[in-house]
Formats: C-alpha cells, structure tokens, sequence
C-alpha cells in the first residue's frame, strides 16, 4: 500500500514534469515536422540559467526569467539556423538539432563546469509538508504538481480559448491557409518554437534542484521525451499528456519493485539461473519506455492519440 | 524514310578509359597508400592511429551504405559493430580454448577473425532490421535509437555474453598463422588492419555498383517509383541494412583483434553518433566522403583532444557549420572547389574562392581564440592561451576583443560573399 502510493504520486510528479518538456516538443514537432533533439539541451539551459539568475535574484525571479531566457535562445536557433535547413527535408533537421544537442552540452561544460553545480531548492520550499505512512513528503514537490497543473491550465486555455490559439491551430494543419488570410506564418512558427523551448526551460527550472544540474542531464531525459511524442502520437498534446503520465508510473513503479526474475520465476514454479534470473525489474525501468517506443512504432506507428502517421 | 541503324547511334556508354579512372585507379591508389605507410617506418603512436582509421573507415563507411545510399539515417549502428565485435571476441576466445583441448576452431585463423565479426553483424542487422526496415524516414531515426539504447542496456545487464563493465578480453597471439603474421608485434597487426580495409573498401565499392546498389539508391530519391518498376523498397532497405550491418561486425572484428578487448560502452549511442558524423562531415553523398571523415574526426580523436579540451565543441560547431553551408561534406569541398579552379583560372573565381577561403579561415580563428579563452577563464587556474608563442591571457580585455573582432569580421564578410551569389551549396 505505502509503495504503492509513494509510486503513485511521484510518478504523477514525474510524468507532469515529462510533460512539461513534451508539450513543447509535440507541437514543434507537428507544426514543422522536425523532432527537435536539442529539445532537453533547452530543459537543460533553463536549469543552469536558474542556478546562475538565482544567485543574483533569487529563486522566485529566476522561475519566470529563466523560462523566457531559454525561449529567446530557442527563437534565435529556429530564425538562424533550423529556417535555413528547413529546405533540404526533415533528415537534415534532425542532423541540425543532433549536432545542436552536442554543441549545446560542450558550451555547458564550458560555462559551467564538468561536473554537477550546485542548484537547490529554495529554502521557503524546503520542508515536509505532511506526513504519509510514517515517511515526510517534502513541500517542494507539491509546488512542482502545482506548477505543472498550472502550466497545464494555462496552455490548454491558450490553445483552445483565445484567437492565438485558434491561428495556432489553424497553422498546424493549414500554414498556407493561414498565410493567405494575412499572418506571418514563419513568424508564428519562431514563436511557437520559442515557447515550446520556454516550456522546456520552466521544466529545467524546477526540475533541475529536484534532479541533478549536470551536463549529461540533456542526454538522459532527451530520449524519454522522443518516447513520450511518439507513443503520445503527432500532434496530439493530449495523447502527450497520457503518455508522459503513462511512462511516469511505469518507470516510478518498476523502480519500486525490487524482486528479480529469479524470485518471479520461483513464484510461478519455474526456475530461472544464470544471467536472466539476476535480472531485477528495478533494473529494467530505464528500458521499459524503448521497449514501448519500438513495440508502438511498429505495432501502432500514429500512437495512442495521433490523427496521422508522421 | 532515314533509317536509324544501330551503327549511327553514338556509344554512351563510358570509355574504358573512363571506367579504369574512376573505377579501379581509386582503389589502387588506396592499395599503394595502405602499402607504402610501413616504407616510411612510423612509431607505435602513428601505426595504433592507422589501426584506428582503418577500423574506422570500414564503419563509417558500412553506415554510410545506409545514410547516403539507401537515404536511411540511423542512430544505433554501433549496436552491429558492438555485436559483431563482441562475436569476433568471443570467436578469439574460443580459438584459445582450442589450442589446449583441440576442436573445429584450432583449424580457424586469427586472421580471419572479422569475417566471425561480419557474421555476427549480418545476423544482427537480419534480426533487428526486419522490424525497423518497414518504415523509413523519422520512424526509422527513432527505432532505430530506442534499439541502440534497448541494446546498450542489455549489455550492461547479461554478464555471461557481454561481460559487464570491464568486457571480455582475449589474446590474439593463438590459432593458425596465415601469411606468416602472428598478429603480436603491431606492425604485424598494421599489415592485418591493412588487408581488411582494403578488403572492405573495395567490397562496399562493389556494393554500390551492384543492381541492389543502384536500387538502394532509387529508393533514396523516390521510393514511390521505385514501387512502380515492381520493387518492394522495405525488401531492398532491409537487405541493405543486412549487408551494412555486416560490414559494420566486419569493423568490429577488426577493432576485436587489434584491441583485444570489447566493452558494452561500445554499442552505446555514443559510438553510433560519432559515426553519424564521420559519414556526414566527410560527405554522405559521396563514396569517398566517410573515408576523408573517418581520417579526419579519428586524428582530430587522438590529436587535438591534447591541444584542447574543446574539441569536442570543435567537432559539433564543424558538424553544424556543414550541414548549414556544405552539405556535401568535406568531400563536396574538395570537388568544388578543384571544379572551381579548373574552370576559372581566369582570375575572378580565384579571386572569390580565395576570398571566402580567407574568410573562413578567420572566422573559424576568432571562434578558436574565444573558446580557448573561455575555457582557460571557467577552468580558473590563471591560464593563459598560448598559441604560436602568443600570449593570450583570459583575464584581459584584449585578447577577447581581438577574437571578437577576427570571427565578426570573418563571418560578416561569409555573408557578404554568400549574398553575392552561393559557392557550392
């Protein structure tokens, strides 16, 4: 039971996190077609560029300027550089952003350090605030929920409540419609890279003193967020939404389970030696989302909530 | 009526001349390079780096077999050089083995190890490509890197196989001799590394004049109409993952025997993405392209990591300096620009070529000057940059204006003469 809850809610915690970063990347993705692999190195620049505002202004100043730091960057990657590749076909966006996620960790390391800076929680946040089956569960995590479920209202009203939105919509699926009644598509797209990059930066911001701040954080979350595209499916934020929550708990809870297959194989009567027995499913967790990205890509190639195949 | 004998129609087809040119005068001149490196009697340090270009040229040009002909980008194909390294190393031990206890493998050669490796390759590309070669594309991409990080997870998990951290290790000093090499000393190794690139060079140049050569390359440009002459381009993208990820075990039987030691890092996505970049910094639309990039990014590998610790920026900002400006690769450099001087020696398009080299030049030294600085200054040891008995040091005003000024003036003038009218791209 005590398992079962701690599972529940922080995977909730990490799922919404894993949708913070996705939310930007999905609609990045659906609007140009490019999946964006410096997307995390951007979740990665809103961590640091906290750390080092934070020193200056604090905390609270620093969870609203580092996002809109971040999305500045993003919108000066999409004007001088992803504009120009945009021509010669997705492959060569994909290389773009690949070489992009690469340059944007050695300027990190450069800047920052090799190593893990030291980004904390703020100490307004940092106490329990209530106690579950004997164990406290800290505060700062609660914020980051209200964070997320904030960010969540917020982009939902946007998309589906006010005529920003609606020209968004509309440009997913009909730029040149769009362009003819008189708006700037490309324009449009810099700015919805850019906020999907701010997105991605917020997601820095309050995940990188609940994670480590370190150089290779891009490239272990980069992956992830692909999963959770593509088993979301295209385009669909929806879709992103129950994957993100969906491989949150499947990671929290495989990592809550610590019995082998051995001892699995025991329970079913069966025995199990060597090498496959020693396995444990906590071990496991890290590549249950590439089993679910490679099954769903050839079983159900749109996803779980894609209009389209991409 | 006029009446058209075959006689009157012209003969289109290239002359020997042509052929014997481009087609077989290469790979000599390949064969006398591989020969003539010993004559000049290189150190330890220079042999090992050889050994490490040719293991490198065979991988990155098996994936270029996949990204510039067949059209398929991928980011896991160290997976089949892993897997077939890994099938060479164990086919090492096993050879080992046989030499105390006798069996079919004391009959095997060291020798012949890589082609253990290209099995094991082929077999793995047979068994993962038949899932992924069904979509093309971006699902590709990705299949491909949820494989590499499924793989590269196993092999840090079933420690009989793979060996966990430390790897499995062997010794390539055992088994049947052939050609007189007992493969210890490393010039003897060097003459083994030799062989199998030339070997594998020229097979993969054979490849592509194959029928399912051109077919990989029709399926490039138009898969839709390659569908129209009756071809199944999933069948032929699958068998030309099988034949690539067989020359990438053939790689890594190579780099089995040379290095006596294979880890599961090696089928990480790391490895995969350095290939990725060999094959497209050298030119990915060339034959010759993975081959200039795997000299170069293999010497930058060894050489410049002890000049600077940014080499790695180096390699990334050189990787996205080509995709936006050159995306022929070095390879595309180098015929533009000897096309260029062969049709203008006129003087103006000397001029201009001569100008953007300039150009380039100073730009790429002001990026060179910042990022050296900016490295001594986070270090913080007080450092200073000192290249060619310069003194540059990070604490002053100076240096970093001088870098500033020498990359603005160099890429503004880029762009002046980008805007005059394109070189190359």
């Amino acid at each position: 039971m005590e398992t079962v809850v701690f599972a529940l809610l922080n995977g909730l915690i990490y799922g919404l996190l894993l949708f913070m970063l996705s939310s930007g990347l999905t609609l990045i993705f659906s609007m140009m077609g490019v999946l964006n692999m410096a997307h995390a190195s951007f979740y990665m620049l809103g961590a640091y560029f906290a750390f080092t505002l934070g020193q200056h202004t604090g905390f609270w100043f620093a969870l609203f300027l580092a996002p809109i730091c971040v999305g500045a960057a993003g919108a000066c990657v999409e004007k001088w550089g992803l504009r120009k590749v945009h021509a010669r076909g997705h492959v060569a966006e994909l290389l773009f952003t690949f070489g992009l996620a690469y340059v944007i960790e050695e300027l990190v390391k450069i800047v920052w350090g090799k190593f893990a800076v030291a980004y904390e929680i703020p100490p307004e946040l940092n106490y329990s605030l209530f106690e579950l089956f004997g164990s406290q569960y800290p505060a700062y995590r609660i914020f980051m929920l209200a964070v997320s479920i904030a960010m969540l209202a917020g982009l939902w009203y946007l998309l589906k409540r006010t005529r920003i939105g609606l020209i968004i919509q509309a440009s997913l699926t009909h730029p040149h419609m769009v362009s003819h009644l008189g708006h700037n598509v490309p324009r449009i797209f810099m700015l919805v890279f850019a906020a999907g990059c701010a997105l991605a930066g917020l997601a820095g911001v309050i995940g990188g003193n609940y994670l480590v701040t370190e150089p290779s954080m891009a490239f272990s979350i980069g992956p992830i967020v692909f999963v959770v595209v593509v088993v979301g499916g295209m385009g669909s934020l929806e879709g992103a939404f129950i994957a993100s929550l969906l491989i949150g708990f499947l990671q929290t809870f495989a990592i809550s389970i610590d019995s082998s297959f051995a001892e699995i194989f025991s329970f079913a009567g069966l025995s199990a030696d060597g090498d496959i027995g020693r396995i444990t499913i906590a071990s496991l967790a890290p590549m249950l989302p590439f089993l679910l990205l490679v099954l769903m890509l050839m079983l159900r190639p749109r996803g779980l909530m894609g209009e389209r195949e991409f | 009526m006029t009446d058209y004998s075959l006689d009157r129609v012209p003969d289109l087809a290239p002359s020997v001349r042509y052929k014997f040119a481009t087609r077989v005068l290469p790979l000599l001149l390949l064969a006398l390079i591989l020969l003539s490196i010993p004559l000049f009697e290189p150190s330890r340090t220079w042999l090992s780096l050889f050994n490490a270009i040719g293991i490198n040229m065979v991988f990155a040009l098996s994936y270029n077999m996949l990204l510039g002909q067949a059209g398929m980008l991928s980011f896991g194909h160290a997976v089949y050089f892993g897997l077939g390294g890994y099938a060479a190393m164990h086919g090492m031990n096993a050879i080992e083995n046989a030499s105390y206890d006798g069996g079919l493998w004391a009959a095997f050669p060291m020798f012949a190890l890589p082609l253990v490796g290209f099995a094991g390759g082929a077999l793995a590309g047979a068994v993962i490509g038949w899932p992924s070669c069904r979509r093309a594309g971006v699902p590709f991409a990705m299949i491909s890197l949820g494989i590499a990080e499924l793989v590269a997870a196993a092999g840090f998990m079933f420690i009989s196989v793979f060996g966990g951290e430390e790897g499995i290790t062997g010794d390539r000093m055992n088994g049947v001799e052939l050609f007189g090499l007992s493969l210890g000393p490393l010039g003897e190794v060097y003459w083994f590394i030799a062989f199998w690139t030339f070997l594998g060079v020229a097979l993969m140049y054979a490849f592509t004049r194959t029928p399912l050569g051109k077919l990989a390359q029709a399926v490039r440009d138009n898969p839709e109409r390659v569908q129209f002459v009756g071809y199944n381009p999933n069948r032929v993208r699958y068998l030309v993952f099988i034949a690539a990820g067989g020359f990438a075990g053939l790689a890594g039987g190579m780099s089995a025997v040379n290095y006596e030691i294979f880890t599961p890092e090696s089928l990480s996505v790391i490895p995969s993405g350095l290939v990725l970049l060999m094959a497209f910094i050298g030119g990915a639309r060339y034959f010759a392209g993975p081959i200039l990039g795997a000299v170069v990014l293999t010497y930058m590998q060894s050489n410049l990591s002890d000049y600077s610790e940014a080499w790695l920026l180096y390699l990334g900002l050189l990787f996205i300096g080509m995709i936006l400006f050159a995306p022929g690769g070095l390879a595309g450099l180098l015929l533009s620009g000897t096309t260029a001087l062969r049709q203008s020696l006129s003087g103006k398009g000397l001029v201009r070529a001569g100008a953007f080299a300039i150009s380039a030049l100073l730009s790429a030294t002001g990026v060179i000057v910042l990022v050296e600085l900016a490295v001594r200054h986070s270090n913080g040891f007080g450092e200073a940059f000192e290249p060619f008995s310069f003194h540059l040091a990070p604490d002053q005003m100076m240096p970093w204006a001088v870098g500033l000024v020498l990359a603005g003036v160099g890429i503004g003038s880029l762009k002046v003469l980008s805007r005059q009218g394109g070189m190359g791209s």
